[in-house]
């Protein structure tokens, strides 16, 4: 544990608060009390931080299940290839052609439901909601750095959103080249419908979202850094705090690179420009472009695209840190190997991005290069999951909601982590790539444990967003449902890509080397539907609750971090008096002779001679 | 009509378990359950949790066990061989992973369940066991590169002197096929000089595409090294040949090649498979368009002599199209370079510097 950085006296460390307070909160003292704000700037163009996190997460709850139906959709023509779809048409219209779906549909669909799930719920939606909710609440700050950017970075995330939504209803179609946007195929409206407005929709929208990202980037970091309240030295931080700062890190070293490959691509598209374009006849005609390369794309977008993903995991990994540590009424095990390994995914995170490209042509010696730094990427992962498992030994828990979510996250993310082994070997990516074998991988590792992170905040957080308790009963039905659901779509996905079936297929019948699995399919796709369903369970319940729910008290979970010590709504500015003053580690569960099973992070050392720990005595 | 019942369905739904909740809350109210929540329900999902391991893990080797050869394309090259033996080993590897992280995360939940009256083991932090635990794997990823690192280095090293070459050429949505016929040298080709007649674009003024052929099927013989080279002429594709254990992307505008050695024959594949209607067959892997699950190709492998027999009765596309070829002849169109953009710029830049002297 931080032994540094402790205030060395109760006298200094009592007089901080005001410092801090005077530094941060005078401005914010003057709105305590004045309720008579315009209802536009209280509820809609707010700036106060936990608004904009409920906005970012109804948003994100909005676009999961945007996201998801998309998914089920094409699950039902995965699942039965000759079924007549005919039935789907009063939604589907035009693109249900005499019974059968639109092929191209299809590709648009899957493009859809991968940037709808990558970067609007589990990017927005995670970290948006909580990095915003807990960074002011958990380092002790009255408001984010800057509210007002804060409140530009939903509105960007919403504009973005509205051009995606939008786009979905063009005569052409939505974007249909998959999440990973790869030219010449997005480039060229005569390859695929989608690539025509569709595509152009969905570059404005994102380059709209990574200015929100940005925005949003800044803030977090800023305000980690600089908001702290006295005492919250950078080793006192909970593990939600340290992933939500490397993830705005990360986010902001990468998210400028795909910006500038959405110019690019936006330039050869519009402007004749061949950044990514060569030798190409097409539609009956040479076109003109010489000299680009496809493969440049890739480099650019997976730049990004690799750090996203440890973007989307990471704050769920925070989250789930500090879920465990709380209902294993135990500190989280190894606080500061947790960190390194953060820092360590971080640092690799921004080394390995070549390992989604090992079959382009690129030179073999990288392929080597990318190997290597992939499998290494792959030990502070593991370091991570058995810290996990060292803080559930011997701990005393508490199974909340959040709780088996956050258990769950642990399978998933092992599930999926371990596959990643496989994947990152070039050698045997040559068979894997584009297969299942992949989607099971990313699904496993990134899409459901990320989502069972997102679950563990929610239903964790939820009484300090909105005063109410979640129903825990059906928190309990809403997760076994999920995970066994998650589990029977992508367990037997993994057989399938082993077997060699390419992804992004609308059907398998044209081969004889892909005949095999069509029971398997049919038994993933009722899987699938049936995970989609659980999840109205949550819906309902997450809506009840905030109406309807059991009133929440102050700290319900007995938990030691900085925001249970708020009002069981806080208002504007967190804390209706000073801020508290922070003395210890997140993590005091179950000390030895402490009456109570935690000591929050604001008691000072003097309160708890009991259980002071040889070291912590002089701080006494 | 149907999307309307769907509706109804989900607000019927919605509406019993609105009942239920409430008649939830009032009989935990009455049962006075309602503020003590460290109850039965703690026991119950501590139980689910080992349930769900051996359920889980039971169902896991059943299922896997039970599609095990479905998901084993047979292999047919010797690299596929190799690959497939790492394949397997770090398989292993991460099944005894996951069998103990799973193991230890589920029976840990149920057996440090909440107990009245016992506290958590107050336990921050050991060095030697985070050393030991990032060490160790360590070792393993480093083991696992090497094997890796030494099996890809073979693959994807210069292929061999005496290796037959062809080219494989993507395309919305089928791929083209060429071979370089008796000078075994593969002709220029063009895009530009792409058009129906000539779907490649060969250009028939150099020399060594006058021998050229395509064909639909692609024929490879057994036991030789195989040198493949790969490209496209509108989006990016991928030759995806499972049994093959071959992968790589048909780019348009920089050419790739991938080599292998075939070491079964379509129809020894047949009996093997004791199915009569086996191919190998190439799948594109690289989302391409609106028939990109259905663009695919036929490889059949010969016996080398039976392929050196049907090799020379191939006959070449310039003799197949004496057209093509006399527009050629009758053009004298100048020889288009590979890469206009950079070949077109230099003469005109030593022209320019030589007016300047
Ligand atoms: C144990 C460490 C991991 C390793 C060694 C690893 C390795 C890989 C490799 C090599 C690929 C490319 C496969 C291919 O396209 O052929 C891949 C794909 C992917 N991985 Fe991982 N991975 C790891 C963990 C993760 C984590 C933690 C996440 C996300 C949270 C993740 C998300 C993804 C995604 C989204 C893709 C597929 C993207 C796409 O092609 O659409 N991986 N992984
Ligand atoms: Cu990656
Ligand atoms: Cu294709």
């Amino acid at each position: 544990m931080a032994a540094t950085n402790i205030p060395t006296g109760g006298a200094h460390a009592q007089e901080a608060p005001h410092v801090q307070h005077h530094a941060t909160g005078d401005h914010h003292d003057e709105h305590h009390d004045h309720h008579d704000q315009h209802w536009l700037s209280k509820y809609v163009f707010s700036q106060d931080h936990k608004w904009i996190a409920k906005q970012f997460l109804i948003s994100g709850i909005a676009w999961a299940f945007i996201g998801a139906t998309l998914s089920t959709l094409f699950r039902i023509q995965l699942g039965w290839p000759d079924a007549n779809l005919s039935w789907l048409e009063p939604i589907l219209g035009r693109w249900i052609d005499a019974g059968k779906l639109n092929p191209e549909f299809y590709l648009a669909l899957v493009t859809m439901h991968g940037t709808i799930m990558v970067f609007f719920v589990l990017t927005a939606g995670l970290s948006g909601t909580f990095s915003n909710f807990l960074i002011p609440l958990q380092v002790g700050a009255r408001d984010m750095a800057s509210g007002f950017m804060n409140m530009l970075s939903f509105w960007f995330f919403f504009l973005a959103g509205i051009v995606m939504f939008i786009s979905l209803f063009l005569e052409t179609g939505p974007a249909a080249a998959g999440w990973t946007i790869y030219p010449p195929l997005s480039a060229l409206p005569q390859a695929i419908p989608g690539s025509g407005t569709g595509q152009t929709m969905w570059l404005v929208s994102m380059a709209l979202f990574i200015v929100s990202q940005l925005l949003g980037g800044v803030n977090y970091i800023t305000t980690v850094i600089n908001l702290r309240t006295a005492g919250m030295s950078m080793a006192k931080l909970p593990l939600t705090i340290w992933s939500f700062f490397l993830t705005a890190i990360l986010g902001l070293l990468s998210f400028p690179v795909l910006f500038s490959a959405a110019l690019l691509l936006i330039f050869d598209r519009s402007f004749g420009t061949s950044f990514f374009l060569s030798d190409i006849y097409i539609g009956g005609e040479a076109l003109n472009h010489v000299g680009g390369s496809p493969i440049l794309f890739q480099h650019l977008f997976w730049f990004l695209g690799h750090p996203e993903v440890y973007i989307v995991i990471m704050p769920a990994m925070g989250i789930v840190s500090e879920v465990l540590a709380t209902n294993a009424r135990k500190p989280i095990f190894g606080y500061r190997a947790m960190i390194g390994s953060l820092i360590g995914i971080s640092l690799l995170s921004f080394v390995v991005w070549a390992h989604h490209m090992f079959v382009t042509g690129m030179n073999p010696f990288l392929g080597s290069v990318f190997m290597f730094l992939t499998l290494i990427i792959a030990v502070p992962s593991a370091v991570k999951t058995f810290n996990w498992l060292a803080t559930l030994w011997r701990g005393n828990i508490r199974f909340t909601s959040a709780m088996l979510f956050a258990i769950g996250f642990v399978s998933l993310f092992v599930s999926g982590g371990l596959t990643g082994i496989i994947l990152g070997n070039a050698a045997l990516d040559i068979q894997m790539h584009n297969t299942y074998f992949v989607v099971a991988h990313f699904h496993l590792v990134m899409g459901s444990s990320a989502f069972f992170g997102m679950f563990a905040g929610v239903y964790h957080w939820f009484p300090k967003m909105f005063g109410r308790m979640m129903d825990e009963k059906l928190g309990y039905v809403h997760f076994w449902l999920t995970i066994l659901a998650a589990y029977l779509v992508f367990i037997p996905m993994h057989y399938v890509g082993i077997a060699g079936f390419p992804r992004r297929y609308y059907a398998y019948t044209a081969y004889e080397t892909f005949n095999q699995f069509g029971n398997l399919n049919t038994f993933i796709s009722i899987a699938a539907i049936m995970a989609f369903f659980a999840q109205f369970i949550f819906l309902f319940n997450f809506v009840y609750s905030i109406f309807r729910g059991r009133r929440a008290t102050e700290n319900p979970w007995g938990s030691t971090t900085l925001e249970w010590t708020t009002p069981i709504e806080p208002g504007h500015g967190n804390w209706p008096g000073a801020i508290p003053a922070v003395y210890r580690w997140p993590y005091d569960y179950s000390k030895p002779g402490a009456p109570e099973d935690f000591i929050p992070q604001h008691v000072p050392y003097s309160q708890t001679v009991s259980s002071n720990l040889p070291y912590e005595k002089e701080m006494e | 009509m149907i999307a309307l019942g769907i509706l109804l369905a989900l607000v019927l739904l919605l509406v019993v378990f609105g009942l239920l909740f409430r008649l939830q809350i009032l009989t935990s109210i009455f049962s006075g359950s309602y503020v003590r929540q460290i109850g039965l329900s703690n026991r119950v999902n501590a139980i689910l949790m080992l349930v769900f391991l051996v359920v889980g893990m039971a169902a896991f080797a059943y299922s896997f066990i039970d599609s095990f050869d479905k998901m084993n394309p047979p292999i047919a090259s010797v690299h596929g061989l190799h690959t497939e033996r790492l394949f397997w080993t770090t398989m292993i590897i991460i099944g005894i992973v996951f069998v103990l992280t799973q193991v230890a995360l589920f029976v840990y939940s149920y057996k440090y369940q909440y107990r009245e009256g016992r506290r958590a083991f107050f336990y921050s932090h050991n060095n030697k066991i985070e050393v030991i635990w990032t060490v160790i794997p360590a070792i393993v990823m480093s083991g696992l590169i090497f094997g890796g690192w030494k099996e890809w280095t073979n693959i994807m090293g210069p292929a061999p002197k005496e290796a037959v070459e062809l080219e494989v050429m993507g395309k919305q949505f089928n791929f083209l096929v060429r071979y370089p016929g008796r000078d075994n040298k593969l002709g220029r080709i063009n895009f530009r000089l792409i058009d129906a007649g000539n779907d490649f674009g060969f250009d028939l003024n150099d020399q060594k595409a006058l021998d050229d052929f395509t064909t639909t099927e692609i024929h490879i013989p057994k036991g030789v090294p195989v040198l493949m080279h790969i490209r496209s002429r509108d989006v990016l594709h991928a030759v995806y040949a499972p049994h093959f254990r071959v992968q790589m992307y048909a780019v348009p505008g920089m050419p790739t090649k991938f080599w292998f050695i075939p070491t079964k024959s379509t129809d020894e594949m047949r009996a093997q498979t004791g199915n009569p209607n086996f191919n190998y067959e190439i799948a594109c892997n690289q989302i391409c368009g609106k028939s990109h699950y259905a663009m695919k190709a036929t490889i059949i492998v010969d016996e080398p002599d039976d392929y050196v027999a049907w090799y020379s009765q191939q006959k070449s596309f310039a003799e197949q199209n004496p057209d093509i070829l006399a527009a050629f002849k009758n053009k004298k169109t100048p020889v288009i370079e590979e890469v206009p953009a950079a070949t077109s710029a230099a003469p005109a830049a030593t022209e320019k510097a030589q007016a300047a002297l």
